[in-house]
């Protein structure tokens, strides 16, 4: 946990978002039908999601040691992952609704990816409520953990495994183009894997943040 | 710094193309070349460099808060 008041990777990740935006943006792209210039969003949209994923397996590993442990730091630091993870997820949703509009027609339309990330979102909006409603510390945190812990492989599948397996228009879903083994492009991984390692980083960073934050105020509370 | 730094580089990128102007008035500088990408790209760039002095400041915030917590706790 150290880790988390060292100040070189979170220049890292901010060198590498940086770097993002200019090879992202500027850096030639394969031209496909459909996706033509918004193939860019991989640079941006993607990440996102990677950034929430992150966060949630951070906190899938806090919950089982707090259950493991009955540290409340534990149970803190896992509470503080998942709120940053949705902020990510709205991110991700929000980005992707906006590239909807303008290839699908319709910020909303259904496409199994969609409705499935729509329903992993209250899945974890769900988190929140009953975590929220439990007073006693114990028992908020041994049942936020195991909801959490259940929650995350259920979260994986929706918004992972089942789009891929029905015919969403998502590209990379049902034979769509998309970055990926049918059309490897080898300059999209220079702006790309910077992108999705320096995001994950900024949530991270922005999760210990809040941590920091809980801690204080925990402390404080422990005290008078 | 980082905002800075682009901004002194984006100023720079136009001194020289108007030290270039001889018969023709050159008005396309950098900014406004490649469809005027390079426009969305100091916007991004700069909105984000923004973003993480944010994050960084609110780093040194709170090492500062938990200084104080740990003095407080020792006395």
């Amino acid at each position: 946990m150290k880790m988390i008041y060292h100040s070189w990777w979170k220049w890292t990740a901010l060198v590498l978002i940086f770097s993002s935006i200019f090879t992202g943006l500027l850096l030639p792209v394969p031209r496909l039908a459909i996706l033509h210039e918004t193939i860019r969003n991989l640079y941006f949209h993607v990440p996102m999601w990677m950034g929430m994923l992150t966060v949630f397996i951070i906190s899938v590993f806090y919950s089982i040691n707090y259950l493991r442990t009955g540290k409340q730091e534990y149970d803190l630091a896992s509470a503080e992952c998942v709120k940053t993870g949705l902020f990510f997820y709205a991110m991700g949703l929000i980005t992707g609704m906006i590239w909807a509009k303008f290839t699908w027609g319709d910020y909303w339309s259904n496409d199994p990816k969609q409705n499935s990330a729509a329903i992993g979102c209250l899945l974890y909006c769900a988190y929140m409520i009953l975590r929220n409603s439990i007073e006693e510390e114990q028992k908020r945190g041994k049942i936020a953990a195991i909801y959490n812990i259940f929650a995350f492989p259920i979260m994986v599948v929706l918004i992972f495994i089942l789009p891929r397996m029905t015919d969403s228009l998502h590209p990379g879903s049902g034979g769509n183009s998309a970055f990926g083994k049918y059309d490897l492009d080898n300059g999209m991984k220079v702006a790309f894997y910077p992108a999705m390692l320096g995001w994950s980083l900024v949530a991270i960073w922005i999760a210990t943040l809040r941590y920091r934050m809980q801690l204080i105020d925990y402390n404080q509370n422990q005290v008078t | 710094m980082k905002k800075i730094s682009s901004l002194v580089l984006f100023l720079l990128s136009t001194v020289t193309a108007f030290g270039q102007s001889g018969q023709a008035i050159e008005m396309a500088d950098t900014l406004r070349r490649d469809g005027k990408i390079w426009v969305v790209v100091a916007t991004i760039a700069v909105s984000f460099a923004g973003l993480a002095i944010y994050l960084i400041r609110i780093d040194r915030k709170l090492n500062r808060l938990e200084r104080v917590q740990k003095d407080n706790a020792r006395h």
